[in-house]
């Protein structure tokens, strides 16, 4: 296994008076996928949120290369290179398609080179360049927010449920195109209910539960042992498969 | 991949229904009023009040769109604004006593900026003294905001006194053009160009700019523009700083035309300011330009055809805008 980009130990989350992370332990591997299974209200998002510091951890430290960033706000987060693509896509409905990968460009304007290579996953972007981005459909709308995420090199790419709600169709395509990303050597950490997308692209594998990883290791183990996918991930899991 | 391929280009449609309405509003007023030279008048009055409202309410609306904060302070701004340019403008008094356009300019222009320079200034300091230690807590913002205008007025006292100050228009600003038997009054041109210029400036940097692209993002959600790596706060110090500066360009315009300064200049504007932001929708520009243009209008074709009603008019345009439209003319997507 490559070493780690980002290490979180014995992290714990308040949200109000509920203690939704309870001391996440969790490596994600430089240059690998890394999905972040479990149940519903397992903590999948709020770890994500946490690590990007939309959330404050209230105990343990997160580690990004040689820094703690527990404590760190999230614009500083994000600009030691860190992508984020909400659960909610997050894209600005009122902005066009360019303009939302405009703001994304942090350090200048955007790479003409870098954007062919975008609409060679997604064909629609290019399409739709000059359309508010309000006015495109749900999986437009998840291509928009992937596109958002890389428009730049990042050194980590955090994603949350990109194929929650999607057409098959739609779904199949986002698979191909992490696929392609892969290539890239980008770190990706993606948290996924479609085990199906999960076991098709992951490298490595952290399954949550009540707030704490219960399992860690290699996804093809995972995808390999029907029995521990029943043990890890119950019964939600034949609805994705 | 050919994702979504197939679909077809969404329609982008630009909403005609509120510029209809306007124009609706100004050709209905020309069927009751019936004397064109009357109805003129009254349309360019209704236009250089809507413009001036526009001017001052602009910033209070970016204000509450992108962090949610009730500044019931904004008065405070029109205020300082127009009690700078009577200063200035006193300071300056040969150059607005003279008979010449351009050495009246020489005091005007001065008492604008000074206007909008001082009230900027005071709204940095307002900003990080009164408002940054209550944001998210809106009744906290009410209440601070509300009871840092009243200590804002005492001072206002404090430096100008009591009394009524006099803001007299420079020579060649009073009287009006008449064009036939059509009279328009000279500071309410005046009024429109600055108002308009205004708009196009903030439509450019809203439109035009990666800053302006950022305000527009952080309205609509400012925990995806954190996330992105920009620091929310340092641009929303930026607006309010802008959209005060504006309020007080706003005040000393108003000043001038109202041609006198007392300290609730800007409280008695709020009312009209706060219905302008909710009709146009919360945080939208063009949305509180269409609303100001509405509420000038309307207040001065109901002040000429029916006195008794024009005090309550512009509330009765907002109960029946909202129950049209809940959001408002322009409502901003949040999430």
């Amino acid at each position: 296994m490559a070493d780690a980009l980002l290490t979180l130990a014995g992290v714990h989350t308040h949200i109000g008076h509920y203690h939704i992370l309870q001391g996440v332990d969790l490596a994600v591997p430089r240059g690998e996928l890394t999905m972040l299974l479990g149940r519903n209200g397992a903590g999948k998002t709020t770890t994500l949120r946490t690590i990007l510091g939309l959330w404050r951890a209230s105990a343990g430290s997160i580690r990004f290369e040689a820094e703690d960033i527990a404590q760190c706000d999230t614009p500083a987060i994000a600009n030691l290179g860190f992508a984020y693509v909400p659960e909610s896509m997050g894209i600005f409905a009122s902005l066009t398609v360019r303009e939302n990968l405009v703001l994304a460009a942090r350090s200048g304007p955007l790479d003409e080179a870098r954007l062919e290579w975008i609409f060679r996953f997604f064909p629609p972007m290019k399409k739709f360049w000059q359309l508010p981005a309000g006015l495109l459909s749900g999986g437009q709308k998840q291509m928009l927010s992937i596109s958002r995420a890389i428009v730049e090199p990042r050194k980590l790419v955090l994603i949350d449920e990109p194929t929650k709600g999607l057409a098959p169709a739609i779904i199949q395509n986002l698979i191909e195109a992490f696929a392609e990303l892969k290539k890239s050597d980008t770190t990706i950490l993606m948290v996924e209910q479609n085990f199906h997308a999960a076991k098709s692209l992951g490298d490595s594998v952290a399954v949550m539960d009540a707030g704490r990883i219960v399992h860690a290791g290699r996804m093809a183990d995972l995808a390999a042992d029907a029995a521990l996918q029943a043990r890890l991930l119950g019964l939600s899991l034949e609805a994705h498969q | 991949m050919n994702a979504a391929s197939a679909d077809a280009i969404p329609a982008q449609r630009f909403d005609w229904i509120p510029p209809a309405l306007l124009l609706a509003i100004v050709l209905g007023a020309f069927a009751m009023i019936g004397t064109p030279s009357t109805w003129v008048t009254l349309t360019v009055a209704g236009l250089a009040m809507g413009l001036l409202i526009f001017i001052m309410a602009s910033g209070l609306t970016l204000v509450f769109g992108l962090m949610d904060v009730m500044n019931f302070a904004h008065g405070l701004f029109i205020a300082i604004g127009a009690y700078v340019a009577a200063s200035t403008v006193k300071f300056f008094s040969a150059a607005a006593g003279a008979d010449s356009f351009l050495a009246n300019l020489g005091a005007v222009v001065p008492a604008i900026l000074a206007a909008a320079l001082v009230a900027g200034l005071l709204g940095w300091f307002f900003e990080r003294v009164i408002i940054k230690p209550v944001y998210g807590q809106h009744l906290k913002q009410i209440l601070i905001t509300t009871g840092g205008m009243i200590v804002a007025e005492q001072l206002i006292h404090v430096f100008w006194g009591p009394d009524l100050l006099p803001l007299a228009r420079p020579a060649t600003l009073r009287g009006s053009f008449l064009i036939g038997d059509i009279a328009i009054e000279k500071f309410r041109l005046i009024a429109v160009v600055v108002g308009l210029a205004v708009f196009i400036a903030m439509l450019l940097l809203l439109n035009r700019t990666k800053i302006g692209l950022l305000i527009r993002a952080g309205v609509e959600n400012k925990e995806m523009v954190e996330a992105m790596g920009y620091r929310i706060r340092r641009l929303f110090v930026g607006v309010f700083v802008a959209g005060s500066a504006l309020a007080g360009l706003g005040g000393a315009l108003w000043g001038m035309y109202q041609e006198s300064v007392t300290v609730h200049i800007g409280a008695n504007m709020m009312v009209l300011i706060f219905i302008v932001i909710i009709i146009g929708g919360l945080g939208s520009i063009g949305g509180c330009f269409a609303g100001a243009l509405l509420v000038g209008l309307v207040a001065n074709y109901v002040g000429y055809l029916s006195p008794k009603i024009a005090l309550g008019s512009n509330i009765l345009l907002m109960v029946m805008v909202l129950l049209w439209r809940p959001q408002g003319l322009y409502p901003v997507s949040k999430q």
